[in-house]
């Protein structure tokens, strides 16, 4: 159980976020709440990257701001990230975990433990000494998710993390993700992968070139959605 | 020195003269390689992770360095130690102290230049990873120095061989004397000049056996690096 | 390791490096000494002498008789010992000796191949051969190195009528390397060598090198050895010095001097009591 804490809700107020003369997020007005998980789709280079990176705090807005439970540079603490294609520590799986628990800083008598439970939480405790950059794609995931939790967020963000994964490896990851949101932590995921997202969505929001197209509780958008671009999308159509 | 005797001969059977040149070698090149690690890798670390006007031009310097000549540098620290040079005083000149603060003068650059391309490398594969994970200057560094840590090792194997094969910087730092400043290049140099070449080849014998290990070593931390860490 | 840890092993390491010469100062003394007297062997054989004696431990830097001075003058050393009278006279004049003791001298031979192609071998007037070495433009190797050795060679070409500096021809080769490199140098291209007769005794690649003029008395080397003088460079060891120089002109070590023998010939002769020389 996760008690309320300062991370949530998580406000972007008319973020606007450039490179150069291209805009990346456009004037992105939106609330992250606690609850179950919410899902963020849209076409390539729509800009949803982008957004879990300001919301994670790791890219600053060009204009506008955003808040952490009413707070302005909040320090991620109690949030964690899991990258579309993570970068594994050249150590054994266990290691990176406990990397991951030392950064956070969890007191060291707790490691032992935390990392067993961590690695039989994502199914790698046979894993456990075997070099992180010989497992297998989906086995990295996983262990960029036990990483991530090591930290005890609130909030967990996820970029596309089974863009690249075959079925069976997809559906190990979305098991756990399941698993994290019943404990109540925050999912925020991006996915171009409609039916990931229909899976796995408590709320949806929609990019398009930057902007929110549309957003809505996961059944209502799905089944009645309002916007052009979101009934272009969900056609499997494709939307320029 | 045993006069006419082959050079196998000496080595073979230990001549302990053949071997205390062997030892003094090998404790001031060593001792030079651990001083240019500890200033070299944090220099080459933090050059590698700090944004600061005019970091590309000491990044080109830092290369550069790595060809220093020898003999400049026997030079340049003959005329600090000097006593009538500014470090006078502490009397190091002619000594094997004198000679490890030469080599580490050669060595600190190559050490420094290799560490530096490695983490910053490394940096930018890790970048976001130790960014989200809120790691602070030291936990980045430590995080990043570790997991290079068998790059780096070569690096010290390298400067370790640099230092080892020199003769230039340390027969005008150290003077070459018998018995207290004469290593396995500064003695080949002598008994080749003096006509004497048994004892410079089995001095040369050596030397590249050192060499050959050195880079076996280097192999072996490379290999083993991939097998346990991936 | 943390910062701390790592900024202690830095200040460990630098005190190592730098204290050193507060710990264990056991009694020993610098000597600036030439390659060739080096070369000899000739400290080899009687400086474990003088120190079972005294327990003094004696470091010969050697080099050539100019740099030699050179590490004298700028303190690096307590005592210098070499054989180029002229210098270490213009050395005592700068004040950076307290006095000159002669030592010993030995000679220099004129070394050529055996072809010898100046046709000057056997014979006894080193004038005469240098002489015909520059009329017949045959090869020869000069030290070139400001050495007492090279300004010997330098002078006696003065004392043949030579005005070498204007007059060298491209068989005149200057190496700026010691005695063993000038010899390897003859060797390899059956040159004509100034060489000192302890060198030519401990040289072992002779090639097809001979002796061609020797016993001439303008060939004989003085050697003089000198205290550095403290009052330029207060951390000169002058007690120490002072014994070895005393010792080297004592009876003791003038006989230690002369029986120093490179296959039963003797190298060195004692002369300290010539107080001309």
């Amino acid at each position: 159980m996760r008690a309320p804490s300062s991370e949530l809700p998580i406000e972007f107020d008319g973020v606007t976020v450039t490179a150069g003369v291209v805009t990346i997020l456009d004037d992105i007005a939106l609330a992250l709440v606690p609850g179950p998980p919410t899902v963020l789709i849209g076409p390539n280079g729509s800009g949803k990257s982008t957004l879990l990176r300001v919301a994670m705090g790791l890219l600053a807005p060009t204009r506008g701001r955003i808040t952490w439970g009413g707070l302005e540079n909040v320090p991620p603490l109690r949030r964690a990230i899991v990258f579309q294609r993570p970068a594994m520590l050249r150590r054994s799986a266990a290691a990176n975990i406990r990397f991951a628990l030392r950064a956070a800083g969890i007191p060291r008598a707790e490691h032992a433990r935390r990392t067993v439970e961590l690695l039989e939480l994502v199914g790698l405790s046979h894993l456990a000494d075997r070099a992180a950059r010989r497992l297998s794609g989906g086995e990295q995931q996983r262990l960029a998710l036990a990483r991530a939790l090591a930290r005890d967020p609130v909030v967990l963000f996820l970029d596309e993390p089974t863009a690249s994964l075959d079925p069976t490896a997809t559906k190990a990851v979305e098991d756990i993700i399941r698993a994290v949101s019943e404990r109540n932590i925050k999912v925020v995921m991006a996915t171009h992968d409609l039916g990931e997202a229909r899976r796995l969505a408590g709320d949806v929001v929609m990019l398009h070139r930057g902007r929110i197209a549309e957003t809505g509780a996961a059944a209502s958008f799905f089944e009645m959605p309002q916007t052009v671009e979101a009934k272009t999308f969900l056609a499997g159509e494709l939307l320029v | 020195m045993p006069q006419d005797v082959t050079a196998l001969q000496l080595v073979l059977s230990g001549d302990p003269a053949l071997f205390a040149i062997v030892r003094l070698s090998l404790y001031v090149s060593l001792s030079a390689v651990v001083l240019a690690a500890l200033i070299g890798i944090p220099l080459g670390a933090w050059i590698a992770l700090t944004k600061f006007p005019g970091r590309q031009g000491v990044i080109v310097l830092l290369n550069a360095l790595m060809g220093l000549p020898p003999v400049v540098v026997g030079l340049a620290v003959y005329l600090a130690l000097s006593r009538s040079g500014p470090l006078g005083a502490f009397g190091l000149l002619f000594t094997p102290r004198a000679m490890i603060i030469a080599q580490t003068v050669l060595v600190t650059p190559i050490i420094a230049a290799l560490t530096r391309q490695t983490i910053e490398d490394l940096w930018i594969e890790y970048r976001d990873e130790l960014t989200a994970m809120n790691l602070g200057p030291i936990g980045r560094v430590t995080a990043l120095i570790w997991d290079a840590r068998f790059s780096l090792v070569t690096a010290l194997l390298a400067g370790f061989g640099r230092a080892a094969a020199e003769v230039g910087a340390i027969i005008i730092v150290g003077g070459n004397i018998e018995g207290f400043t004469r290593t396995m290049t500064t003695a080949i140099a002598l008994e080749t000049s003096k006509g004497d070449l048994p004892l410079a080849v089995g001095l040369g014998l050596v030397l590249i056996a050192i060499v050959i290990a050195v880079n076996a070593l280097a192999w072996t931390a490379r290999r083993a690096g991939e097998r346990l860490a991936g | 390791m943390n910062m701390l840890t790592r900024r202690l092993i830095i200040a460990a390491t630098a005190g190592f490096v730098f204290a050193g010469h507060a710990v264990a100062q056991e009694k020993s003394i610098v000597v600036a000494s030439t390659t060739s007297t080096q070369d000899s062997g000739l400290f080899g054989h009687i400086l474990p002498m003088f120190k079972a004696k005294t327990g003094i431990d004696v470091k010969v830097v050697a080099q050539g008789t100019g740099q030699a001075l050179d590490t004298a003058r700028r303190g690096d050393a307590d005592v210098v010992f070499v054989h180029a009278k002229l210098a270490e006279e213009k050395f005592l004049s700068e004040g950076f000796g307290v006095k000159r003791y002669p030592v010993m001298y030995n000679d220099f031979i004129l070394i050529g191949p055996k072809g010898d192609p100046a046709g000057i071998k056997g014979s006894k007037d080193i004038v005469a051969a240098l002489g015909a070495i520059k009329a017949k433009g045959a090869d020869f190797i000069s030290r070139g190195d400001k050495s007492g050795t090279n300004q010997a060679e330098l002078n006696l070409w003065k004392v043949a009528g030579i005005d070498i500096a204007k007059d060298k021809g491209p068989w005149y080769k200057e190496i700026g390397q010691g005695m063993g490199a000038a010899l390897n140098t003859a060797s390899a291209s059956n040159g004509y060598v100034l060489a000192d007769r302890g060198t030519w005794l401990s040289f072992k690649n002779r090639g097809d090198l001979a002796i061609a003029v020797e016993g001439d008395k303008r060939l004989f080397n003085q050697y003089g050895v000198m205290l550095v003088n403290p009052e330029k460079h207060p951390s000169v060891k002058k007690d120490l010095g002072q014994q070895l120089i005393d010792w080297l002109v004592s009876s003791e070590g003038q006989k230690a001097i002369a029986d120093y023998k490179i296959n039963g010939e003797q190298l060195f002769y004692p002369n300290a009591n010539d107080s001309g020389a």
